[in-house]
């Protein structure tokens, strides 16, 4: 999913002191933020848009010029499934899901409402995604033009900050971006690295792909089958080399299980698709010299 | 969290799965006592690990004398890394035939998984390269739940000398557990059928999503915690996600992402990190009493400081970070990395403290941290 700066954009929990934060931010930097979610505030107006009682209420009253596309949750990890089920009734296309600790079995009931509604899903533990020089949604430093820049290089991430520094990377080497997906790193996240991979695959703004991935789970060995049929040079870079098995690493999804989830299997896999994989961040810079260096890829 | 055999069959029990009569032990004496009641039983070590039965840490006992002989063999043993501080003296079971049967979280499907095997008594990856047909799986639809009908649709085909209804029942009562308990994994293996005919879980292994825990609180005092050294445990007090490793350089970084990478960065350039310490999300208030979790380790010779911010403020960090070091004024080299939300501030404050900029890249600090602590290592 990538976010455009035409998208209309909904905040639940747009009142919390990060809501409010990272609402300001995203409309200094170009964000169509059209409205805002708290049960307790509705009717007040909250960073300069009017705040609603729920996501249904934000359509009902914003429908004649356009409802909301995306919807972004500040909410408290109890409380995510009833918001995110609230969007996904409301007809959202798009949810970016931030909250980190969710219950896995509350994220996969609204992952299953929004599958259903042809909702995407970015998250959850996500830090959210840039359209550089258009918009950002969720709590990346869009706003730093060392790191993010307009380019052609779409990254996918499953870490925040480490996909900052992927993209300042980048741009050190002087590549900007087409788009950054954050897709979060819980074990079970709506947007995949392979749909991630899909969505840059078929992005005409999108001429190569960095792909940021950490030990556990099997989504880059599922992202390189489909990496093999791409013609945009892909690279990727696995966190998590050095981390002893058994333990998780700060995100719940980064654990390796007996010889399940290793750096060796997915470095492996991406490898034998054609991905180059770069063995620390700064590499990438080089990476993107010499693969799309040539081509008009900033 | 994991929940032990003892702890996890009650859950089996309330939701109608039968369980044998069992009694937890903590001495031999205790044992034996258990055995009386019981009958021929097995002993059988309590322990957050699949691998007991090779260990050594089941054997069957008919007697209090062969009860206590057993019970003291196992208690105390090492197995998988973990010490058997007690046994589980339970009443022996008539097998005739052993299934497989479990219900866990499925990234791939993104809803729970019901797994049903015909070949019991071994893990399901076993079962799986032996014979690929004895398993079934069924993807369930979370809002929908897994009744009778889907159970008895995944098991069609299976030859389960006319059980059919009964797996169907177990299986449903099985997924049962695993929603109420916020369940990522549920497992019973094996699930007997016994000489006069009933299905009985001679095993559970139960792991509870540790993000649910606030929702079962009081089931969540009869988990198993981690183990953790001293120093994880000060962490987690203080709501750190540190892990101590064995090398001699410190680490503190933002985001697991950036810190997992600072670790294979510094043993990249030929070191090795003391410990995972990562001060994202809320937690990037916290940077003062991190670096005191990092520096109260003694192996730490170097220390690398990687931020990069996004939702973590890197002038917040770096503010903490100063305040520490003017308290705890340790002697060791700190090499920094500052890129990202509040990095120009960040910049600023370290000029005016200490005097120093920040490597220009998270390599060249790292590649410094390991420099370092390889000379501080030769005078010590």
């Amino acid at each position: 999913m990538i976010v455009r700066g035409s998208d209309r954009v909904l905040i639940q929990g747009i009142t919390g002191k990060q809501g409010t934060f990272w609402t300001e931010r995203m409309q200094e930097y170009g964000t169509n933020v059209v409205g805002g979610v708290n049960p307790n505030k509705a009717g007040t107006v909250h960073c300069a848009v009017p705040v609603y009682a729920s996501a249904k209420e934000a359509k009902k009253a914003l429908n004649d010029e356009g409802g909301f596309d995306v919807s972004v949750l500040f909410i408290p990890p109890l409380g995510v499934k009833e918001a995110a089920l609230d969007a996904i009734a409301a007809g959202a296309k798009g949810l970016v899901v931030l909250t980190e600790h969710i219950p896995v079995h509350d994220v996969m009931w609204f992952l299953a409402a929004a599958r259903d509604a042809g909702c995407r899903v970015l998250g959850p533990n996500t830090a959210g995604s840039v359209t550089p020089g258009e918009c950002f949604c969720g709590f990346m430093p869009a706003f730093n033009d060392n790191i993010f820049k307009p380019g052609r290089v779409g990254v996918i991430s499953r870490s925040g900050s480490l996909g900052t520094l992927i993209c300042l990377n980048l741009a050190q080497a002087g590549f900007g971006q087409s788009a950054f997906i954050g897709i979060g790193g819980d074990p079970i996240i709506g947007t995949t690295t392979r749909d991630a991979l899909e969505t840059l695959d078929v992005d005409s703004r999108t001429d190569a792909v960095v792909i940021v991935g950490e030990i556990g789970g099997a989504m880059e060995e599922a992202a390189a089958e489909y990496a093999g049929t791409m013609k945009k040079p892909i690279a990727a870079f696995i966190a998590g080399g050095a981390a002893p098995k058994g333990k998780r690493m700060g995100h719940a999804g980064a654990i390796v299980m007996g010889d399940r989830g290793t750096y060796d299997s997915k470095a492996r896999a991406l490898t034998a698709a054609g991905v180059t994989v770069v063995a620390t961040p700064s590499a990438i810079g080089t990476w993107a010299r010499e693969a799309i260096g040539g081509r008009r890829a900033s | 969290m994991n929940f032990q055999e003892h702890a996890a069959k009650p859950l089996l029990a309330a939701a109608g799965i039968a369980v044998p009569a069992s009694q937890p032990a903590r001495t031999p004496e205790a044992a034996a006592a258990a055995q009386k009641a019981l009958g021929p039983v097995v002993v059988k070590a309590q322990v957050p690990t699949g691998k007991r039965g090779k260990a050594g840490g089941i054997r069957k006992a008919d007697t209090p004398e062969q009860t206590r002989a057993a019970a003291e063999a196992i208690l105390g043993m090492t197995i998988d890394g973990h010490r058997v501080e007690s046994v589980l003296v339970e009443s022996r079971a008539d097998i005739k035939r052993e299934f497989y049967a479990a219900v866990m979280n499925d990234p791939a499907s993104k809803g729970p998984l019901v797994l049903f095997s015909t070949l019991g008594g071994m893990d399901i990856e076993e079962a799986a390269a032996k014979d690929a047909s004895a398993i079934r799986r069924a993807a369930v639809d979370i809002r929908d739940g897994f009744d009778a009908k889907a159970a008895r649709a995944m098991l069609k085909g299976l030859d389960l000398g006319g059980k059919d209804a009964q797996v169907a029942d177990v299986l449903v009562r099985l997924y049962q557990v695993y929603r109420d308990n916020d369940a990522e994994l549920i497992e019973i293996n094996p699930l007997a059928v016994t000489g006069d005919g009933r299905m009985v879980a001679l095993d559970c292994k139960f792991v509870m999503d540790d993000s649910a825990v606030k929702r079962h609180e009081e089931l969540a005092k009869k988990g198993t915690p981690e183990k953790v050294t001293g120093l994880e445990a000060k962490g987690r007090a203080l709501g750190l996600r540190y892990i101590e490793l064995d090398g001699d350089v410190g680490v503190l970084a933002n985001g697991a992402g950036l810190t997992m990478t600072t670790m294979d960065v510094v043993c990249h350039h030929g070191g090795k990190p003391a410990n995972f310490l990562e001060i994202g999300g809320e937690a990037y208030t916290q940077a003062k009493p991190a670096l005191e979790l990092v520096l109260a380790n003694p192996n730490v010779r170097s220390l690398v400081i990687n931020f990069c911010g996004a939702f973590a403020r890197t002038d917040v960090m770096t503010e903490g970070v100063l305040a520490a070091l003017d308290a705890i004024k340790p002697k060791l080299p700190i090499h920094w990395s500052v890129h990202g939300t509040g990095d120009v501030e960040a910049r600023a404050m370290l000029k005016e403290k200490l005097g120093v900029m920040p490597f220009a890249t998270m390599d060249q600090a790292c590649a410094a941290a390991v420099e370092s602590a390889r000379k501080a290592g030769g005078h010590r």
